[in-house]
């Protein structure tokens, strides 16, 4: 309820006035709350819409909002498209196999899989899948480390240096090494995921490491001296002492590390991709500018504004996430 | 009566980044089974120190601990403690603080109904049954403290040790929470050890009260036996000699023999009133000044 409500702050004053009470007191929170951002939107549309009208480069003019909202309309319909076409392709298949399989009652069909390009929906799941693994192993491996590194004061100052020298770390600077490792190690004849996949994956993973560690780290550092000496007089072992007092505790912390995290890999991934030509975004945004036409630019745009809004909901997700675990109701979380 | 915890030329020095620096030394003390024991003495002189050596948080440079005849070197169940400032797990309810407790302490001893009833028993004990399934951010501070006592008291301790228990609350919580523990002791006969800043308080819950000098290298400077009947009623005794007596005992031995060091004689009105011991107002500035 809480939550709902804090996310919607023109809910409240809006039943309020349908109640009839406070009327011009309540609109001007209204105004405020819903009214003033989309002000803020519109001055900022027709900047753009400005600005693009006088920008020419050599693929055309800059791409503005009437541009972008074509462009979006075309990708779906390229999705739609697709879509249609796998699904008469599916069918076909499966009355060829029918057919063959009524001639020759012993004929094993054969069941091929469509092999159309992805379209910008499919791009937009590969980049979630790859930045969501990416984000989990970082996390697999972070929230142990920080809980151990945090427990233990020179643990933390053995780590700290390495921490702060990998920390401020470019992605671009791990993928030629991280290329190189993964065409090494990963040979299979049949591989499960696509070597672009998880070279695009680790160097998520490397980037988006740190603030997790460095703030659980903290968080458990941090926690209060009496609640260690309440595990000390009940004789918690190592165990149950950090189950049952340290990750409770360090939980808010932790979350601000992973939240800080998954934004740090959603940048990192655009850049991976683009490099790593893993099909997502990324890859979407450098075919495009390979491609050239006089499209190009706004599909672009549209890829641009789709990251941001992505980007946005993710850290959404994880503050409902973070509302949700965490004890310190207090705690003013945004 | 039998002595159950013994201290013996207890000293301690901190390693600090000016030095040693020596809090206690000589601190002697035996108490016996089912004593309540008040420390009391001026802030800073090493109260805490005392009881967290005896509760195995600090360990002592010089001199021991023996509590049943064996050495005190670690902190340990036996030996529970009350904090200062409740020291509950603000992620568990009241009652699942009691149960982590209880769980330790009882684990394979107490089956799983037992150890439900023992919880909820233990926070019948402090009137907190209506609200033992909520957290410590619902409930006010005279109740959080009421959970940790149930907590302590769960654990079925040899020694209850509490730091200040009732400082952080505001005069009528702590009266009442004085005659809680007092009911609570005279069913349970526990063997308590109690630091305190209030007079009145000392007074009215000890057998006996331990008075300390002022630091560095603090000690116990007298020890007053408190000879008043039990059940001890807080109005009946506002008029009696012998515990008005009692009373200007303590405070002449605060205030004339161990007057502090460092209070000036032009601040010493203004510092008495905020920063040493006395009565409930001056417990609660107290108070006060530890928020800010
Ligand atoms: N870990 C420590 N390292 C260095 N000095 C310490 C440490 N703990 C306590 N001291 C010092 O020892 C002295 C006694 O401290 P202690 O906390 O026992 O006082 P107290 O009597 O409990 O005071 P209060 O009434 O304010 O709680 C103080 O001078 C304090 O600064
Ligand atoms: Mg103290």
């Amino acid at each position: 309820m809480n939550m709902s409500l804090s996310n919607l702050p023109w809910l409240e004053p809006l039943v309020k006035i349908v109640r009839g009470d406070n009327v011009s007191q309540n609109a001007t929170i209204i105004i405020k709350t819903i009214g003033l951002p989309l002000a803020g939107i519109l001055v900022f549309l027709l900047v753009w819409h400005a600005a693009a009208s006088n920008i020419n480069t050599s693929l055309g003019q800059f791409p503005g909002p009437a541009d972008v909202v074509e462009q979006s309309g075309n990708l779906l319909q390229e999705h739609i498209t697709e879509r249609e076409k796998a699904d008469a392709f599916y069918i076909r298949q499966e009355k060829r196999n029918a057919a063959r399989v009524k001639v020759d009652p012993d004929y094993v069909p054969k069941i091929r899989d469509y092999t159309g390009k992805p379209t910008y929906i499919d791009q937009i799941g590969t980049s979630l899948i790859t930045v969501l693994s990416g984000f989990f192993l970082a996390s697999l491996i972070a929230v142990p480390l920080g809980i151990v590194i945090g427990l233990s004061a020179n643990l933390y100052s053995a780590f700290n240096p390495i921490i702060q020298i990998f920390k401020p770390v470019s992605p671009l600077a791990w993928l030629p090494l991280v290329t190189m490792v993964v065409s090494a190690l990963y040979v299979t004849d049949d591989p499960a995921v696509a070597k672009s996949f998880v070279t695009s994956m680790i160097t998520v993973m490397l980037c988006c490491l740190w603030p997790t560690v460095i703030n659980t780290a903290v968080g458990v550092a941090s926690i209060s001296q009496d609640l260690k000496n309440v595990s000390m007089v009940l004789r918690l072992n190592y165990i149950t002492h950090v189950i049952k007092i340290v990750l409770p505790a360090s939980v808010p912390m932790m979350f601000t590390g992973l939240r800080l995290s998954l934004s740090i890999a959603w940048m990192v991934l655009i850049a991976a991709e683009m490099l790593a030509q893993n099909p997502g975004l990324g890859k979407f945004v450098w075919d495009e500018f390979q491609n050239g036409s006089s499209d190009s630019l706004g599909r672009i745009m549209v890829a641009v504004i789709t990251i941001g809004i992505i980007g946005f909901a993710l850290d959404r997700v994880m503050l409902i996430i973070q509302r949700f675990v965490s004890w310190d109701k207090a705690a003013t979380l945004r | 009566m039998k002595t159950l915890l013994e201290l013996t030329r207890v000293g301690i020095e901190f390693n600090t980044p000016k030095g040693a620096f020596r809090a206690l030394r000589d601190v002697d003390l035996k108490i016996n089974q089912g004593e309540y024991i008040s420390l009391i003495g001026h802030s800073g002189c090493g109260k805490s120190t005392v009881l967290n050596i005896v509760a195995g948080l600090l360990q002592a440079t010089e001199g021991g601990v023996v509590l049943n005849g064996k050495e005190v070197n670690e902190p340990g169940p036996e030996r529970a403690v009350v904090f200062q400032n409740h020291s509950l797990l603000p992620w568990l309810t009241a009652y699942e603080n009691v149960e982590l407790a209880v769980k330790q302490v009882f684990k394979g001893k107490k089956s799983k109904a037992d150890m439900k009833a023992w919880i909820e028993h233990n926070l019948e004990l402090v009137h907190m049954t209506h609200a033992m399934h909520k957290r410590p951010d619902e409930i006010s501070g005279g109740m959080k403290q009421r959970v940790g006592i149930a907590r302590a008291l769960a654990m079925e301790p040899d020694v209850l040790l509490m730091d200040e228990p009732f400082g952080a609350l505001d005069a009528l919580t702590r009266a009442h929470l004085q005659d809680s523990l007092m009911e609570i002791q005279k069913d349970l006969n526990n063997t308590v050890i109690m630091i305190t800043h209030d007079v009145d308080e000392a007074v009215l819950l000890s057998d006996r009260i331990v008075m300390m000098t002022n630091g560095p290298a603090a000690t116990i400077g007298e020890i007053l036996d408190i000879e008043l009947e039990r059940p001890r009623n807080r109005i009946q005794l506002a008029d009696d000699p012998q515990y008005n007596h009692y009373r200007h005992q303590v405070l002449s031995f605060l205030y004339e023999k161990q007057k502090k060091a460092d209070e000036s004689p032009d601040k010493s009105q203004a510092s008495a009133q905020d920063k040493s011991i006395g009565t409930d107002s001056v417990a609660r500035d107290k108070r006060a000044q530890k928020i800010a």
